[in-house]
């Protein structure tokens, strides 16, 4: 049996020793990403066409794999330019000292709120909204307002509706657990940990991650065999909803009143160590360029952080933006981040 | 002492070369990466991470993580095993219509990704699932009587769906070896079937049997997926709370303890195993499956053997059932809309990839995994099968346990392992596409050597000798004594490894290189995005993996080589 598939499987086996080690062009640069990075591939082509440069790309799991196995690899990096820290992970990511300054000529068009990190290691490239949504179809079944508010989760009408995920292992978990200290906060006659508590009360389902939440337990995503209707994504899931299935309107809308929602900026940054720092500084540019800002909306259903990028009509369409969203310094997030992940478990899990 | 009493104890030079091919590749890809991520997390800078150790002494959490570990695992393995063992033995016995079918059938839950196995659970047992609305419609219920969700019982569940295969096909092959004769035999002489199967077929099944239940024990005392994604974020094994450790608290050092625990459990289990196997082995003549086989005759028979087709239908089957009917239906319409949609790159991605180029990417991986792991698995069985029939040998009461541990250790510590050890040629392999075979072989030439070894030790020695003293060279006796009887085996390990690299079993947290999508990389980027045609999509992609897989089962079952016939 071996002698017979032997000759074919080495054959197999030489391929893709040679695809592994074939050695990159001169002019190559490595772009580590999260697992949601999304791009055309003719506009990738397009940077690789005017600069000469080919772009190689990996991807490193999530927003915290990929920063865990930046620190990790730190004294022998991994690629040249990093696209996806957010700002949870932002002053991990800054105390790591991962990344070299570069105060790209593009920062003019970036709105300065966005800016986060003053020695331009991480440059702002996206922010999206993390909020509630709902399944407008079932609130109008069964002739119940649809929630405008995180109190309206803890009312006994919401009893048994929601599902959010797990802040210790989701980014969209992670932003809802921020969003309700930033509002609640944690001092005081009502806390965070008090609202948590109500919350529990009431029948919060807690998924693992977002994928779980929405397609296992949200009534829309799921196809009709979830049971819960409200559901923590993002403000411009609707958008997605839309595109993706070709509707005239979105099935689900998210809540954009002030307090109920968290920023999310994803940033990008030249790794230390790169030894091609002229070419990442071009691919940086690319990146904040109303040519690949453009491109962003579609493709990871967030918005171009270049403020004459076009966000596009759909999203003007549909895609409200919140209003007043919750902060959390994230100085504040690094040096707390495990205690308030570990009260949340200790309160809702164990 | 004289020297032929010192060459006796030491091991043959043949011996060391077959040695160095399992031990190359566990020193280079398993404890080489391992030492250097547990020096990190805890001497980071040389000085011990004492620190950062606090939360373990502190908190009795960890204690009850541990023994929930085990548990699980423990009535999980029974679980498989109550399910399985029946249906090993009508596999191993008897013939009936569409049995390689079958046999394929039940063993693709293990290839299934876990969101896509709890879209199907969910679909079948959730709250608006086909069980509930049929018990509530029977019975005029107002709320759905089984909830499971986030139950222990679901995790129970999942793990038998995973796992009962390896039963099926471990202990089933075997058993299709052993003489029925034998039983025959102690029929005549007056023992009932229940005598028989105590005092004859049970204990020379036994090695059989512990070495597939070892294997599914581990795969359950590791189980991540199930765990987070079916019994939600209440449940931790320690698998699930490394990962959290590592990737979400930043706590190395703690990661690291939890990662030792867990190899400590799996070593010391191990060397229970290797001592109990020992005593075990009965020297047997083992026949060719294709002459200890029947079809079922009478009523009893045929009652049985197709009452357990039914409830393995039951457990393994529709699951995968509702998948394909799901694939078809989601979104109201019946049709292949979202098979046709895989062959549309709407948004003009760059990670787009036809059906086609995930099979053939996920198809190369495989093959690459199985090569690995018959090298690996084959020559690590010899050696220990070689060394236990020289009876003073100590080698494999310390190798066996070192073979088995891949299995019970943290991927991710493993994968984090690769990222700081594998970074400089001549081992710059951490963004390489042979690192996925290879942290693929890891988990699957375990199941070549746990395959092979009961045969290999249970073999007649006579056999060879008769063989060699008629005049046949070591090659022909390997040709026309081993393999014929090893066949079998062999199949069911290469099936393993195939599968295991299919579902991309223990893969977590490598780094991944998108221009070479798998099926299940591609159908987690399509889960990645809100909108019912990507999740429509997905289960289309998961209905292909299926298809891919159990093609390449009979496609591997079917093999023929020379005059072996069927394997």
């Amino acid at each position: 049996m071996k002698k017979l598939t032997l000759p074919f499987i080495l054959i197999l086996l030489a391929l893709f020793v040679i695809s592994c080690s074939r050695a990159a062009p001169p002019e190559s640069l490595t772009l580590v990403t999260h697992d949601s990075f999304d791009v055309s591939a003719d506009v990738l082509q397009q940077f690789e066409k005017e600069t000469g440069i080919k772009i190689e790309l990996l991807k490193s799991g999530d927003a915290g794999e990929m920063l865990n196995t930046l620190i990790l690899s730190k004294e022998n990096p991994l690629g040249d330019v990093v696209y996806g820290i957010d700002n949870t992970f932002l002053s991990r990511a800054g105390d790591a000292d991962l990344f070299v300054p570069y105060e790209s000529p593009l920062l003019e068009d970036i709105p300065d709120a966005l800016e986060m990190d003053r020695l331009h290691r991480l440059l702002p490239v996206d922010f999206g909204y993390v909020t509630l949504n709902y399944d407008v179809a079932w609130f109008a079944e069964n002739g119940l307002e649809p929630p405008i508010d995180f109190k309206d989760l803890i009312e006994e009408p919401y009893r048994d509706l929601t599902v959010v995920e797990n802040p210790a292992s989701s980014s969209p978990g992670l932003a809802f657990l921020l969003a309700t200290i930033g509002r609640f906060g944690i001092e005081g006659d009502y806390t965070y940990e008090d609202y948590w508590r109500d919350l529990k009360a009431n029948g919060v389902m807690v998924a693992d991650g977002w994928n779980e939440a929405y397609w296992g337990a949200f009534t829309v995503g799921s196809g009709g065999e979830g049971d819960r209707p409200i559901v923590v994504s993002y403000a411009t899931s609707p958008v997605a909803e839309v595109y993706f299935n070709e509707l005239d309107e979105p099935p689900t809308r998210s809540v954009n009143t002030p307090g109920n929602s968290f920023t999310q900026i994803e940033f990008v940054g030249i790794l230390k160590g790169t030894g091609k720092e002229n070419a990442a500084r071009l691919l940086v540019d690319f990146l904040l360029s109303p040519t690949f800002q453009e491109d962003i909306p579609l493709h990871m259903f967030v918005y171009p952080a270049n403020s004459t990028a076009d966000a596009g009509e759909l999203f003007e369409q549909w895609a409200e933006i919140p209003r007043d969203p919750v902060t959390v310094d994230p100085a504040q997030i690094a040096a707390h981040r495990e205690t308030w992940i570990e009260t949340w478990t200790d309160i809702m899990l164990r | 002492m004289s020297t032929k009493r010192l060459s006796a104890l030491l091991p043959s030079p043949g011996l060391l070369a077959l040695a160095l091919i399992p031990l190359g590749f566990l020193t280079l890809f398993y404890f080489y990466p391992l030492f250097e991520i547990f020096k990190l997390s805890l001497f980071p800078g040389g000085r011990f991470a004492a620190d950062g150790l606090r939360p373990l002494l502190e908190k009795t959490y960890y204690l009850r993580v541990l023994w929930f570990t085990i548990w699980q695992a423990t009535v999980s393995t029974l679980g498989a095993l109550a399910l399985g063992l029946p249906a090993a033995y009508i596999f191993a016995r008897y013939r009936f219509p569409g049995k390689s079918l079958f046999r394929a059938l039940t063993t693709l839950p293990f290839v299934m990704p876990t969101v896509v196995v709890a879209t199907a659970f969910t679909a079948l047992l959730g709250p608006r699932g086909v069980l509930n609305e049929a018990l509530m419609q029977a019975f005029g219920l107002d709320a759905p009587p089984i909830a499971l969700q986030g139950t222990i019982w679901i995790i129970l569940l999942a793990h038998i769906f995973y796992n009962t295969s390896v039963i099926i096909r471990m202990v089933g092959g075997f058993w299709a070896n052993l003489d029925p004769r034998l039983g025959a035999a102690a029929a005549t002489l007056g023992a009932g079937p229940w005598a028989r199967f105590r005092h004859i077929t049970a204990p020379l099944l036994l090695p059989a049997i512990i070495a597939a239940s070892l294997l599914v024990f581990l795969f359950n005392f590791t189980s991540f997926g199930v765990i987070l994604i079916l019994g939600g974020p209440g449940f931790a094994t320690l698998e699930v709370e490394i990962y959290r450790s590592a990737v979400r608290l930043f706590n190395l050092p703690v990661a690291a303890v939890l990662a030792l625990v867990q190899m400590a459990f799996t070593l010391t289990l191990m060397a229970i195993y290797t001592r109990l196997q020992a005593r075990l082995t009965t020297r047997l003549d083992f026949r060719p499956g294709e002459h200890t086989q029947k079809w079922p005759r009478t009523l009893g028979e045929r009652i049985y053997v197709y009452g357990v087709l039914a409830i393995l239908g039951v457990f393994l089957l529709s699951p995968l059932a509702a998948l394909v009917w799901r694939s078809f239906s989601l979104g109201g319409e019946f049709g292949i809309q979202h098979y046709q949609n895989l062959f549309v790159n709407r948004t003009g991605s760059i990670f787009f990839v036809t059906p086609i180029e995930a099979v053939r990417n996920s198809l190369g991986f495989a093959a690459v995994t199985v090569l690995f792991s018959l090298l690996i698995g084959v020559s690590s069985a010899y050696l220990l099968a070689g060394n236990d029939r020289r009876k003073r040998g100590c080698l494999s009461s310390i190798l066996d346990p070192i073979f088995m541990l891949p299995l019970g250790t943290s991927a991710v510590t493993l994968g984090f392992g690769y990222i700081v050890a594998l970074d400089e040629p001549p081992l710059n392999l951490r963004t390489s596409l042979l690192i996925i075979p290879i942290a693929h072989t890891l988990i699957a030439f375990p199941f070549v050597l746990r395959a092979l070894l009961p045969i290999l030790r249970g073999m007649n020695p006579n056999l060879r000798e008769a063989a060699s003293s008629l005049g046949a060279s070591p090659r022909r006796v390997l040709r026309h004594v081993d393999l014929p009887i090893l066949a079998r085996a062999l199949v069911v390990g290469v099936i393993f490894a195939f599968t295991i690299s299919m579902g991309e079993f223990g893969a977590t947290l490598l780094i991944s290189r998108p221009q070479f999508p798998t099926l299940p990389v591609a159908i987690y980027r399509f889960l990645g995005q809100p909108g019912l045609s990507n999740y429509g999509q997905a289960l289309a992609l998961s209905v292909i993996l299926l298809l891919t897989t159990a093609v390449g089962f009979l496609a591997i079952e079917n093999l023929r080589y020379g005059d072996i016939g069927e394997f």
